[in-house]
Formats: structure tokens, C-alpha cells, sequence
């Protein structure tokens, strides 16, 4: 009769073992996530949207995302991690790069747009193409002349790993390693590398005071780029068309590639000027080397018979040249050596 | 007599502990029976051959077809009860058999209808990295413009002046007047011919067939010579996904 009792409690344990196997995931030790919150700075609009709504940001998650986002196995031969092209000295940018180098000797077709404030993006690429962090990361993962390997391939090593099973249960649960859960990992990381304490964020915080130079360009900066290029976060995240003549190698007409509307022929996505300084060559094709240039673009370089040249610049931007240099001034102020030297950001 | 009890006491445990494991449990109130959903792709009636058919479309063209895949989501069945759609996604691919079918509960009842997205819905093409049927790993999700490829036909023709002589149609796109989602609806036939029946405990199986044909004309003439390549959203997808939304129709129903 003991025996049969027995057999017959084993036998339940058997069936509860199924039933768990089918229907939860199996217990491979404790889980217990650090919750915690992304922190909008005093000030700020809330981002349009939250990035983080179906991905609760976690430390172990966060910390999950920065190996990936610096382990070159993330691409085929092992030399460009995600941090190849977004290095965070020139704020999560390429620095004095016009194009990336990607496997095998390739080069991006457009400047590797830096990496900050994303929480408040709503599209990602110059183009837009891209709707949601989570899903970026397949875009260099994949591309021939970036990554240049599959995401097939990159889970493979990862699993094949002796401690990113161990990290991927401490973010998520279980040590199960699959598309979503790395993309959601990369996507903790990214989404929260935020800029906000450069000399400017001081200032208006009342904790610095601009120099008179810095102060006059800020003026004529609210005056003339602040529609684009709106505050706090340097850019209204719009799409427009600022006159460049169309590079002949890359015939790249931006945002009508991916709406396949006419109207929006040679628009790119309007970047933030956040750490300006550290973010040249500049334009989506790098092709201007120097913040002084890029300046004189908008002066005298607009090309004004596009037909889809932006409206605020079909007179071009008139500054003199000691306006250009207080300018100048105030765009350096925007530099936030907090975040490019930050340890949490760094490999 | 004790072993008895014990064993009695067993078997009622043991079948309390399956019976928490079945999903989905419904009220005692609701009775529910099974929907299996059997596709069967075809070229004009035909079982579809990857690879080794040749067909003829109705400009002339010879055509083969290697790789045949698309989602279906938000599947319903309608009648005297109607059933809230469950949810799924289910990725079509004719290379894989175990896709060709696909079964979920529904409450027992009479039927006349069957309802269905031909595509993924716009919230879950713009909601972040997705799982199951909807993972990118199926190559089925643009990375350079972000989305689903609602339906996929790969293969090769004489007629296809591109490289390899390829036929390549990625049809995807799920916002404005380029949407190419396609919400289908079919009655089922009636009695005596067939009916809907869902009995509890019991299966009642929907025959679909998806015919390639239809592809190629309908609301737009699809020829290879012009378009042997359909790799973005815009107005050619969409005319593509006017034609084949007209693909499916029920050829049995079998209640058992």
C-alpha cells in the first residue's frame, strides 16, 4: 500500500512536472530584477511615447544590453560590436568619420547618427525607417557593409556562451537566449543613455552663467535654428530638406524612400545638436567637416530651387561673422562631458 | 479497501492536476469544442510543388515558385455565438507542413462564417521586437522600414530579366492608403453541403485553399516581364494584395 501511495505521489510529481514544463518556465534559480525607472530631467517634455512600455527597465536588463552593445560577436568576424560606430567619446557617434567602417572593408552609406535621449525618438535612421528601438539593432546586425552577419548567427554564439545564459535568466528570468529578449536587452541600454548636463542644462538650471559671447549666440541661436532644432533636446525630430545638392555615389533622396512620397524628396531627419562639437563630420552623409562650415551652409550653401527645400530656409540664414562666432560659442555649451565619460555608459 | 481509497483518491488527484493544466479554462456554463484550420495551397486548383513545377500564369508566363509564406492573425469564427478572435499569429509556409494547420477552442454552436487578417496588424508592426510567429528570425521583417512582410513568393522565370531571372514578391506595408492587410471573410457551405457544428470534445475542421493563381490579375495585371520584383511598401504591393485577397475559399468542412 506504501508503495502504491508512493508510486502514486511520484506519478502526480510527474504530471506537475509536465504541466510546468508546458506552461511556465523552468525554475533555474531565484529572480529578482532591479526595477528601475528611466529619470526625466527637471524640465523636459515626457517622451511621445514609452520605449520602455513592454520592456520594464531592469539594472540586469540594462547591464545586459551594455555587453551586448560592446561585444563584437554581435557581427561576423567579430570586430564591430555596435560600439565600433557609436563611440562614446563623440557621444555615442563616429568620430571624424563621414561613413562608418563596416566587415570587410565596407563603408555605411550615411553618417552614423549619435546616440542619446533616444527615449524621446519616435523614428529612428535619418530616414525614419525604423519605428521602434527594439528593432534597430537588426538593421547593422544584418547589413552587408555593417555588421555584416545574421541574428540567427549572433543568438547562436550567445548561446553557445558560458556567461550570457546566466545573464539573459538574471534579466529575464530564464536563460533562454532568443531574438526578443536580446533586442529588448540592446534596446534597456540605448534607451538610457540620456544627455542633459552640458554648461547649457547648468545655466538653465541656474547652477552656471553663459559668458557674453555664449549668451548673444544663444540668442541669436533661439532667433534662427530653434524651430529644427528645438529645446531641451535640440531637435524637433521632424524630417526636412536643408538645400544639400544630391551626392551623385549615393543618389540618397531620404525620407521618400521609405513613404514613397515626392514630398519627401531629400528630407533626413533632423538631428540634435546636442555635443554638436563631438559629432563631426556632419549632415547625413557626413560631407561637412567643420561646425564653421556647416554654418556657412545655411548662410550662403542652401541650394534654393529644390522644390522641397524646407520653407524657414528658402532665404537662407543671414548671420555675420561675428555672429557665426558667438554662435559657434553657444553650440559648445552643448557639449555634456557627463555622459561621454559616464563609467555606467562605458565598456 | 484502504488501496482502494488511496488509489481512488489518486486518480482523482491525478485528473485534477491534468485538468489544471489545460489553457484557456472555461466556465462549466460554456461548452467549447475544437477548430482545426487545414490550408492547402494550390496553383489553380492543383497542390502546390515548390521548386520543381513549372506553372503558366494568365499572361503567358512560366513561372516556379521556391518559397510561398504569409501570416494569418485574428481568426474568428462567427454564428449564433460569436467568438472573440484569440489573438495568434500564425506564419503560412508551405515548405513546413506543420504550418499548414492550426487548431484553437471555440464555444460549441452552429457557424456560417469564418473571419481573418491576411497580414500582421499596424499596432504589431510599430510595438518593438516581437516573438513567436512574429519573430524576425522567420524573415519576415523588414529592418531598413520597419514591418512585417504580410506574404512572400520567391521563385524564378524565363519571362524575369532581373539576376537569376528571379520572381521576387515581399509584399508588406501596414499604414495609409498603402496598407496592405486584407481583412477575409468566408461563409461556410450550407446544409446539406456542410455546415459548422462545434460540439464539445469534438473537432470540427475547416478545409481553406489559398490558390497562387490568383496573384496575377484580378484588380491588377501582374506580369513578370514588368514586375518580376515587389520588394517595398507602396501602390504595387497594394495592387498585389487587392489580387490575392480573392486567394482563399472553403473546400470541406468536416465535423468529428
Amino acid at each position: 500500500m506504501i508503495i502504491f501511495f508512493c508510486f502514486a505521489v511520484l506519478l502526480s510529481a510527474i504530471l506537475i512536472g509536465a504541466c510546468k514544463k508546458n506552461d511556465t518556465l523552468i525554475d533555474e534559480g531565484p529572480y529578482n530584477p532591479t526595477y528601475t525607472d528611466l529619470k526625466i530631467p527637471s524640465g523636459w517634455p515626457a517622451p511621445p511615447t514609452d520605449i520602455f512600455a513592454n520592456n520594464r527597465l531592469t539594472e540586469e536588463g540594462f547591464l545586459l544590453g551594455k555587453k551586448l552593445f560592446y561585444d563584437g560577436r554581435l557581427s561576423k568576424d567579430g570586430n564591430f560590436p555596435c560600439a565600433s560606430c557609436h563611440q562614446q567619446f563623440a557621444a555615442f557617434s563616429t568620430y571624424d568619420h563621414d561613413f562608418s567602417h563596416g566587415f570587410n572593408n565596407t563603408f555605411t552609406t550615411r553618417n552614423a547618427p549619435a546616440l542619446f535621449n533616444l527615449a524621446w525618438m519616435t523614428r529612428l535612421h535619418w530616414d525614419g525607417g525604423v519605428n521602434h528601438i527594439e528593432v534597430q539593432p537588426l538593421a547593422p546586425i544584418n547589413a552587408v557593409n555593417e555588421m555584416g552577419e545574421t541574428t540567427e548567427n549572433v543568438l547562436n554564439k550567445l548561446k553557445a556562451d558560458t556567461e550570457y545564459p546566466e545573464l539573459f535568466r538574471l534579466a529575464f528570468g530564464s536563460s533562454e537566449i532568443n531574438s526578443q529578449r536580446m533586442l529588448k536587452a540592446l534596446a534597456q541600454f540605448m534607451g538610457s543613455i540620456i544627455s542633459s548636463n552640458s554648461k547649457y542644462d547648468k545655466v538653465i538650471r541656474g547652477e552656471e552663467s553663459f559668458t557674453a559671447p555664449e549668451q548673444n549666440g544663444y540668442n541669436l541661436f533661439k532667433a534662427n535654428c530653434e524651430t529644427c532644432h528645438k529645446e531641451p533636446l535640440f531637435t524637433d525630430n521632424s524630417f526636412r530638406n536643408n538645400g544639400l545638392a544630391v551626392n551623385p555615389f549615393l543618389n540618397d533622396y531620404g525620407r521618400m524612400r521609405i513613404t514613397n512620397d515626392k514630398n519627401d524628396s531629400l528630407k533626413f531627419k533632423v538631428p540634435s545638436l546636442r555635443n554638436v562639437m563631438l559629432t563631426f563630420p556632419y549632415m547625413h552623409d557626413g560631407r561637412i567637416y567643420s561646425i564653421g562650415s556647416a554654418i556657412d551652409h545655411y548662410r550662403t550653401g542652401i541650394i534654393t530651387t529644390q522644390p522641397t527645400l524646407d520653407p524657414l530656409l528658402v532665404n537662407r540664414i543671414a548671420l555675420t561673422n561675428f555672429e557665426k562666432n558667438d554662435l559657434i560659442y553657444f553650440l559648445n555649451t552643448l557639449t555634456d562631458t557627463t555622459m561621454t565619460r559616464a563609467a555606467r555608459f562605458a565598456q | 479497501m484502504k488501496t482502494k481509497t488511496v488509489s481512488s483518491l489518486f486518480f482523482v488527484s491525478a485528473a485534477f492536476i491534468i485538468s489544471s493544466c489545460q489553457k484557456n479554462v472555461n466556465s462549466d456554463a460554456e461548452k467549447t469544442g475544437t477548430v482545426k484550420i487545414s490550408i492547402k495551397n494550390t496553383v489553380k486548383g492543383n497542390p502546390m510543388v515548390l521548386n520543381t513545377a513549372t506553372y503558366t500564369n494568365v499572361h503567358a508566363e512560366q513561372y516556379n515558385i521556391s518559397k510561398f509564406k504569409y501570416y494569418l492573425s485574428n481568426v474568428s469564427v462567427t454564428g449564433n455565438n460569436i467568438l472573440t478572435p484569440n489573438g495568434s499569429y500564425y506564419l503560412v509556409d508551405e515548405s513546413n507542413p506543420a504550418t499548414l494547420s492550426f487548431s484553437f477552442d471555440a464555444p460549441a454552436g452552429k457557424y456560417q462564417s469564418i473571419t481573418f487578417m491576411l497580414g500582421v496588424d499596424s499596432t504589431r508592426n510599430v510595438s518593438g521586437a516581437q516573438t513567436g510567429a512574429l519573430d524576425p528570425l522567420n524573415d519576415m521583417f523588414w529592418t531598413w522600414n520597419s514591418g512585417y512582410i504580410m506574404a512572400k513568393m520567391e521563385g524564378t522565370s524565363p519571362q524575369s530579366a532581373i539576376v537569376n531571372n528571379k520572381v521576387e514578391y515581399h509584399i508588406g506595408g501596414f499604414a495609409g492608403v498603402n496598407n496592405v492587410t486584407k481583412n477575409i471573410g468566408l461563409s461556410f457551405p450550407v446544409p446539406p453541403a456542410g455546415a459548422l457544428d462545434i460540439r464539445e470534445g469534438m473537432t470540427s475542421e475547416i478545409f481553406i485553399e489559398a490558390d497562387f493563381d490568383k496573384w496575377w490579375q484580378g484588380i491588377f495585371d501582374l506580369q513578370i516581364s514588368v514586375n518580376p520584383a515587389v520588394t517595398h511598401p507602396g501602390a504595387l504591393a497594394k495592387n498585389i494584395s487587392d489580387n490575392y485577397s480573392s486567394m482563399f475559399s472553403i473546400t470541406e468542412i468536416k465535423n468529428y
